[in-house]
């Protein structure tokens, strides 16, 4: 998505106080990061204005960058005492703006953090700096024929930090899960420069699972310095067939019979027609282009099992009135099947001016309806839309095409988008499933949740963060007062309950 | 004691809140099955959640179930057999360790507990099951956490809050899992007469290779589960594949051969894989002498022979090995020190990382040691900040995990 702000996102007030103090502060952030550490020229820091969701630009206050766990310690008490919102930011890949800096609020940037701490094959962990990227993990193992099972399609760029910080998904989370079934241990940073250790090589947290918790939080409870992943041993074989319908429904029809059989794939990806002539243009996958839907299922596992569950998904593809069933006949095959499932983003991006990539998930039968509802209001906005859809796990990924130099544009857009969140929740579903709420999906909380749930919510944050400097105006439409959450109204008193049974 | 048997969610709320008015603490209990795990809990009142029961949804082939925390855990897994399917994360029955009858245990307690099984290392535990909830929490107020799709980074996940929190933060009322369809064929590989640290090595080689483990213990000689009559005379080192018939069979002679140089090995099939898993799972080895104390312990499965070689030395315990070597049961014959052998467990635990949770002992035992890890002093800051994020007035089972929360 590209273009300038035109949408009227609301951040929280800029605090008078930090902004005129701005030179000692930054003086005082050079004593505690010496060095290259602390950026405070507009130029350089306009490398940092945006993440993954460049509609939204903000230059930051300051830009920080430790290289150590007591430097970052030494910082967030210095933002505590001070009064300092911090933004912390991995590899500024978020397609929510989560990053997204704030013009009185330290961004705090992890990239340096990283170093691969420790790899155990005989435990299966990975321990690592939170700026190490999510596929430098499987590279650092795949030697020994290991892997780590999350895999956003950012994984190139994107760091384990930002992966728990935003819970992220990938193509495989039916079989493999998210971040937050993958992690076992973290080292924590709390806003008063606390340092924590949560679990470790073994399995569950003793307490309350405070790492469950940080998985997701989305930077707005703690700064994560380093990660213990569970590493997987790759499949013996994987094997991927491509089908094609005549409808989405079918398709959508398809998959629910190979869940209903019980088979759980390690990916099942669809696409639509759009979507399907766009990769096709861009990387020649040989996808057919006679189809409305298209599914690539992968299977993976020993090979007798792998071609025996192939035999029965053909089967079952064929009773749900498949048009094409192709099973890769090899590795270089399969990577082609891949090749255009995995460039659907900037193949779509060539067809269009922009796009705008939206995170909804559904109850799996929702589909038929989903997609429906979502073309007439294609039509209603005027606006074309390609669906790329994690089948598996019902991750809806709409990719609204626009034109931000056509004025309105980006406002339907935006307004599209939104009534496919609205839509997702109505059936059951919820606004994102694995790219985060951060501001993009902020004001539309309220969709999902009473304000009864968000205060709950929000009371957790206080747990962590009792002033609100970490990350605020992301995640939660308004931010109250720790003060003000945490006054009880009970009335009355003498509630006699007379119909509960008693004993 | 006093106690009330809500009905409806509406009910819990006006307990809630009376309770939060009249400062009265709460004990919550479901199926009651591990009401004596835990610091023994200070109240007057308690609060019997098990007719909030009963399943709402459950739609196979979108691989959910809704129900209430009530439901008994036997009607669930009846409902999922008739569709070839499993809670994964293999819940366990603790009744038995305490002297209950089989089959009491509810979906709330289990989650509340977070109680997962031996599939734990491969398929994860309660914990990543657990979609959605509706809950009531110390403010009687009535929230709502997750949803009913697996795949959601909507706000911060309060299921995993709330999964292990043992009744102290909020009373569920309603409950979302995951459900994930059944292997067909369940074989179990058998190692014979292993040493501890031979078997976490083994365990650690089978769990490394391309088989599909789905389940590893050790269960060192002399010990007998409960409910079976074979004394096992050599120590057994077990490891489960599950799936489709050719897969199984394939994977089940791969571990034989993986495991050849080791000792001698065995196979055995569906229906004996699945009373010796369940044994392993229900922990019924330590179920005879209930009055004997029993730790729960979490640790890197390599460091699980260190720590039971060390608390060995000091002291008179039987032990075996889940999760590759990462869990150890263990259960003390006798108690010289009063404490159920906390010291002990602590300082060998403490030395290599871990946790260790005292699962059985007497109430006055339990009134008086930390029966979960006790944690430093800034954590069990976050822990006391965030029990007041959710119940303010400690009204929900107070003081069952730590002093004070």
């Amino acid at each position: 998505m590209s273009g300038d702000p035109q949408s009227a996102l609301v951040m929280p007030d800029l605090d008078p106080g930090i902004l005129e103090r701005r030179s000692d502060i930054v003086a005082q952030l050079r004593t505690l990061v010496p060095g290259e550490g602390v950026i405070a020229d507009e130029n350089e820091m306009r490398a940092f204005e945006s993440d993954g969701l460049t509609a939204y630009r903000q230059l930051p206050f300051v830009v920080v960058l430790p290289e150590t766990v007591e430097q970052v310690a030494a910082v967030l008490r210095y933002c505590h005492e001070t009064g300092l919102k911090v933004v912390p930011r991995g590899a500024g890949t978020s397609l929510s703006g989560g990053a997204l800096p704030l013009g009185d609020g330290v961004l705090l940037g992890l990239g340096k953090f990283s170093q691969i701490i420790d790899i155990d094959y005989d435990n299966r962990t990975a321990t690592v700096q939170p700026g190490v990227t999510n596929l430098a993990i499987t590279k650092a193992v795949e030697g020994n024929g290991f892997y780590y099972a999350p895999d956003p399609s950012s994984q190139i760029a994107c760091t384990i930090g930002g992966n728990v910080a935003e819970n992220s998904g990938g193509v495989h989370c039916l079989k493999y899960g998210l971040t937050t079934n993958n992690i076992l241990g973290l080292q924590v940073v709390l806003i008063n420069g606390d340092i924590v250790r949560i679990g470790g090589k073994h399995l569950d947290s003793d307490g309350y699972d405070l790492l469950g918790l940080l998985a997701g939080s989305e930077g707005l409870l703690g700064i994560v310095t380093e990660v213990t992943v569970r590493i997987l041993r790759k499949p013996e074989t994987a094997r991927a067939v491509l089908i094609g319908f005549p409808t989405s429904e079918d398709a959508g029809a398809c998959v629910a019979a190979i869940i209903g059989a019980g088979i759980i794939a390690g990916g099942m990806e669809m696409m639509d027609r759009l979507a399907i002539h766009a990769a096709e243009e861009f990387v020649h996958a040989g996808y057919p282009l006679d189809v409305e839907a298209l599914l690539i299922v992968e299977l993976d596992g020993p090979e007798a099992e792998v071609s025996d569950l192939l035999k029965r998904v053909e089967k079952i593809a064929k009773a749900n009135k498949a048009s094409v069933v192709r099973v890769s006949t090899s590795e270089a095959e399969r990577d082609t099947f891949w090749a255009g499932r995995k460039a659907a983003f900037p193949a779509v991006g060539r067809i269009s001016p922009d796009y705008y990539c939206m995170d909804g998930t559904i109850p799996r039968r929702q589909l038929p309806r989903v997609l429906s509802v979502m073309r007439e209001l294609s039509e209603k906005y005027g606006l074309r839309v390609a669906n790329v859809f994690h089948a598996g796990d019902g991750n809806l990924h709409p990719l609204i095409l626009y034109d931000a130099n056509v004025p309105g544009e980006l406002e339907a857009a935006e307004n599209f988008g939104a009534d496919i969140l609205r839509l997702c929740v109505e059936v059951g579903g919820v606004l994102t499933g694995e790219h985060g709420v951060g501001v993009e999906k902020r004001d539309l909380m309220y969709e999902m949740f009473s304000e009864t749930d968000l205060e709950q919510q929000q009371r957790v944050k206080c747990a962590f963060d009792d002033k609100g400097l970490l990350n605020p105006g992301k995640v939660f439409p308004t931010l109250h007062r720790c003060a003000e959450l945490g006054r009880m109204h009970i009335h009355g008193g003498k509630l006699p309950f007379p119909d509960i049974p008693r004993f | 004691m006093d106690i009330l048997k809500p009905r409806n969610e509406d009910e819990c709320i006006e307990i809630v809140k009376w309770a939060v008015s009249e400062e009265q603490p709460l004990e919550i209990m479901s199926g009651g099955t591990k009401r004596k795990l835990g610091r023994p809990v200070e109240a007057a009142t308690l609060v019997d959640i098990s007719a909030l029961a009963g399943i709402s949804l459950y739609e196979p082939d979108e691989l959910v179930m809704t129900a209430g925390p009530g439901t008994s855990l036997v009607d669930i897994e009846k409902a999922l057999q008739e569709n070839d399917q499993e809670l994964a994360f293999e819940p366990a029955d603790y009744g038995p360790l305490f002297g209950k009858t089989p089959g009491a245990t509810t979906i709330g307690g289990i989650l509340a507990g977070n109680i997962s099984g031996p599939r734990r290392l491969k398929a994860g535990a309660a914990r990543d099951h657990f979609l959605g909830a509706r809950a009531v929490s110390g403010r009687g107020e009535l929230f709502k956490a997750g949803g009913r799709v697996v795949k959601n980074v909507t706000g911060y996940d309060l299921c995993k809050v709330l999964a292990g929190s043992w009744g102290t933060l909020a009373i569920m009322t309603e409950t979302t899992i995951k459900v994930l369809p059944a292997g067909q064929k369940i074989f179990t590989v058998l190692v014979s007469d292993l040493a501890d640290k031979d078997a976490a090595t083994a365990m650690a080689k089978a769990l490394g290779s391309t088989f599909e483990v789905s389940g590893a213990a050790h269960i060192p000689a002399g010990l007998t589960p409960g409910s079976g009559t074979d004394k096992s005379d050599m120590a057994v080192t077990a490891l489960r594949v599950e799936g489709i018939g050719p897969s199984v069979e394939y994977r089940a002679s791969g571990l034989v051969e993986l495991l050849a140089n080791e000792r001698e090995c065995q196979i055995i099939k569906t229906t004996d894989s699945q009373k010796f898993w369940r044994n392993v799972r229900d922990c019924s080895y330590f179920t005879q002498n209930t009055n004997r104390p029993l730790w729960r312990i979490s640790v890197a499965p390599t460091d699980g022979p260190d720590i039971v070689a060390a608390v060995r030395s000091r002291a008179d315990i039987s032990a075996f090995y889940d999760w590759a070597g990462g869990l150890v049961w263990m259960e003390f014959g006798s108690d010289p020190a009063g404490d159920g052998g906390a010291a002990i467990v602590r300082e060998a635990v403490n030395a290599t990382g871990g946790h260790a949770t005292l699962i059985r002992a007497e109430d006055d035992i339990r009134a008086g040691v930390e029966v979960f890890h006790p944690q430093d002093p800034v954590l069990a800051g976050v822990t006391a900040r965030l029990k007041n994020s959710f119940d303010p007035e400690n009204i929900l089972n107070p003081g069952r995990m730590y002093g004070g929360v």
